[in-house]
């Protein structure tokens, strides 16, 4: 964020948005010297010894904070852990507060969770640590978008050029504005397919495709990145019932099998299946959705690496080369 | 208590009377005595200087929230009116959405003896709608005037039920009072945030969308045009909704409307990097709404510039977007913003500027002053048209500082602020 810095990334990684090509390149290229690490017996490199970070989650998310928490402890950070279930710092305490008190602190990175648009930016303006968005609002959600796009390029190599289409509630996603961005800006073409009313109706200014029928999404794309369907749209009246959406929406075998080619498919978790997507589908051949867990410790170990001030290139020696 | 006054050599702009020339401007027992070229100083007078400077019938803000009673560490009722009087107004209408609300004759009665206490610019009391603003059932119009309400609003609130708003239009008839409303169609807007477009969608922030506005518009219009009442609409943002009073107004329709200095020089770009001081209700909106109202407000269509003042605590705005409360304070930056950014760049000429922010205003609401004219009130507001200032938050008379102005440089500042021939500003 900040240009001045010689980080590769600067002070933050609040968003994939207006992150260059090379910026994000430079951690996906990071991620995969890393990703040997969890494969070792001992799973743990001198890479971040003597950091403090925290994980504040005022947002319940049990994946993302344990993805964070594993990609920490396997570089020897030291990590405390407060989420906002029985908290007094966070409880009813204002975000400045919140930064002051780890400001006051000392410590030397935070990875936050939470449910405002804006709130990592708020942080990280803040405070002198490093700040790492683990989602905020409808925002953005970066390592995410970060290990959803090692993912494709596992399988389908470059980006360039690929097809990649986001499926589901486009509206309140924070998944989906991070994908689109760093799709976007590494040269993939990009669309989005739902409910009209779970997209934004500036979305196609964002440089994407907006398909409204799965059917056409299906025959245009080359992977799919299925978001859940949260029960409250259905509360919230955006759809009319679960059934309704996996019928028209849903992505099944059955309307896969029409694709020209095999997609690949994707998806951030947790599943609701039978209602986004089918059993058969995500447990099938090219579903990739636990390479993205997987990759999830990776893409987070390199983004802890660069921003505590580490160069893509000495990544490799920084962990001690691989085990043999 | 005021002594005699002379204004001399100032460039008087006075739009009710056409009138733009180098005059002398004489006040004596709170009433405008005389404005002629060398008016000889009498011996208890106090002579000012005005050379170089223009001289202009005080001016009037319609809408301002001085929140008092309920929300003192925001602004009060005397803080509210010093803000005003620093900002070259002599006058401000004081919007009921206070805690508890302006909705009966005793709550009336406090705001305008608060006022007159403060002995600062006036303060006209606004009483609401209906009682408690919760939008039912009307209120004691009736006995709220006679206590001295100028109009009524339940501003901060639309009112959301047709049926309330055609019975409040045919009602204030009987008082000769605007009803002004704060056109918004809650169920397209109340989880917004900001303008509803492309840069919410990048955000991540709930968008308010211009039908929310316009369609209200457009049933107030309806309503006027009904009832014969004369609808004030607040605040206007979009370019349709301006499109929509121009041709009520052509029609014949009793419609006046308000364009807020932020909405003329601001657009929803500001609220990039989540700036709370750039969130407020309506929202900043497109770059084409804004030049609508701005062409809005040079042919009329919009009758006056009213700030819209709305003073927050500053650690209510240090929040994340959603959080933070709607609203910034405007008072003193309207004249050097609207001299900076819409005279000088020949949107409205000098004269025009004195209409939309004094002589209209007052039509309006029907309030005295708007005019320099002998046996007016003794009104007026001094301003230098070139000086150079740079806005700092931390200056304010206002309590509260939350301004997208802050470090703005601007051409043109309040030099001295009269009200019944009492100087209450400057000097
Ligand atoms: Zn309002």
């Amino acid at each position: 964020m900040n240009p001045t810095t010689t980080a590769p990334l600067g002070k933050d990684l609040v968003g994939l948005e207006h992150m260059s090509s090379a910026q994000l390149k430079a951690i996906l290229d990071t991620a995969e010297p890393f990703k040997e690490i969890s494969e070792r017996r001992i799973k743990k490199v001198p890479v971040l010894r003597g950091k403090t970070i925290v994980n504040l989650f005022f947002e319940a998310s049990t994946r993302t904070r344990i993805s964070f928490e594993f990609a920490e402890k396997r570089l020897s950070a030291d990590t405390v852990n407060i989420s906002s279930m029985g908290s007094s710092v966070v409880k009813g305490e204002t975000l400045v507060d919140t930064a002051r008190n780890l400001e006051a602190m000392r410590i030397d990175m935070v990875v936050m969770r939470h449910g405002a648009s804006g709130a990592a930016q708020f942080l990280a303006d803040r405070i002198p640590s490093n700040v790492i968005n683990a989602g905020d609002g409808r925002h953005e959600h970066p390592t995410q978008g970060l290990l959803d796009i090692l993912t494709i390029r596992d399988h389908l190599g470059d980006v360039e050029g690929l097809k990649v289409c986001i499926v589901g509630d486009i509206l309140h996603s924070r998944v989906a504005r991070s994908n689109i961005h760093g799709l976007l800006a590494l040269g993939a073409e990009v669309a989005v397919c739902g409910p009209p009313t779970l997209l934004p109706l500036a979305t196609a200014e964002l440089g994407v495709e907006v398909f409204t029928h799965i059917e056409d999404a299906i025959q245009w794309a080359d992977a799919l990145n299925v978001l859940r369907l949260q029960l409250e749209r259905m509360e919230g009246g955006y759809v009319p019932s679960l059934r309704e959406y996996n019928r028209i929406w849903g992505v099944t075998n059955a309307r896969l099998e029409a694709a020209p080619r095999d997609l690949l498919i994707l998806h951030p978790g947790p599943m609701n299946r039978g209602v986004e997507i089918d059993s058969d589908v995500a447990d099938g051949p090219h579903s990739v959705i636990l390479n993205q867990v997987t990759n999830g410790v990776a893409v987070r170990m390199a983004v802890l690496y660069l921003l505590a001030g580490g160069q893509p290139e000495s990544a490799e020696a920084a962990k001690g080369g691989s085990e043999a | 208590m005021s002594g005699k006054v002379l204004l001399r050599g100032g460039r008087v702009v006075d739009p009710s009377q056409s009138l733009d020339a180098t005059l002398d401007v004489l006040l004596a027992q709170e009433k405008v005595a005389t404005v002629a070229a060398g008016i000889d100083a009498a011996e208890d007078a106090r002579v000012i200087d005005c050379t170089g400077l223009v001289v202009t019938p005080g001016l009037i803000d319609v809408h301002v929230h001085l929140r008092e009673p309920g929300e003192e560490h925001k602004e009060t009722i005397a803080t509210g009116a010093a803000s005003a009087a620093a900002g070259g107004f002599t006058a401000v209408c004081a919007m009921p959405n206070t805690d508890p609300p302006i909705d009966d004759p005793a709550a009336v009665g406090f705001v305008a003896a608060e006022g007159r206490r403060a002995g600062a610019a006036r303060v006209y009391p606004v009483g609401c709608i209906s009682v408690g603003r919760a939008g039912i059932r009307m209120a004691l119009v009736g006995e709220m005037v006679q206590a001295g309400a100028v109009a009524i609003t339940d501003d901060g609130n639309p009112v959301m039920d047709s049926g309330l708003m055609r019975l409040a239009l045919e009602y204030a008839q009987t008082f000769g009072i605007p009803v002004a409303d704060h056109p918004e169609d809650l169920g397209l807007s109340i989880a917004g945030h900001m303008n509803e477009g492309l840069i919410s969608t990048r955000l991540g922030l709930p968008g308010k969308p211009n039908a929310a506005e316009d369609i209200h518009i457009v049933r107030d219009l309806l309503l006027a045009e009904l009832t014969g009442g004369h609808i004030h609409l607040q605040h206007v943002s979009t370019r349709f909704g301006v499109d929509a009073i121009r041709q009520a107004k052509a029609r014949g329709v009793h419609v006046t409307a308000e364009a807020s200095p932020h909405h003329l020089v601001l657009t929803h770009e500001a609220v990039e990097g989540y700036r709370t001081e750039a969130k407020m209700n309506p929202p900043l909106r497109s770059p084409e709404d804004m030049e609508a109202v701005r062409a809005g407000l040079a042919d009329g269509s919009l009758d006056t510039i009213a700030t819209d003042h709305a003073p927050h605590h500053y650690d209510e705005k240090e929040a994340a977007f959603a959080d933070a409360p709607n609203g910034i304070v405007g008072l003193e930056t309207a004249l050097g913003v609207i001299l900076t950014r819409v005279v000088k760049e020949g949107v409205i000429d000098l004269p025009t500027m004195v209409d939309r922010m004094s002589c209209a205003p007052a039509r309006a609401f029907r309030l005295p002053g708007g005019t320099l004219a002998v046996g007016s009130p003794a009104d007026v507001t001094v301003f230098d048209p070139n000086e150079r200032w740079t806005v700092d938050a931390t200056k304010f008379r206002s309590k509260s500082r939350n301004t997208p102005f802050g470090g703005w440089e601007l051409e043109g500042r309040p030099r001295l602020t009269v009200v019944g021939g009492r100087v209450v500003f400057g000097g």
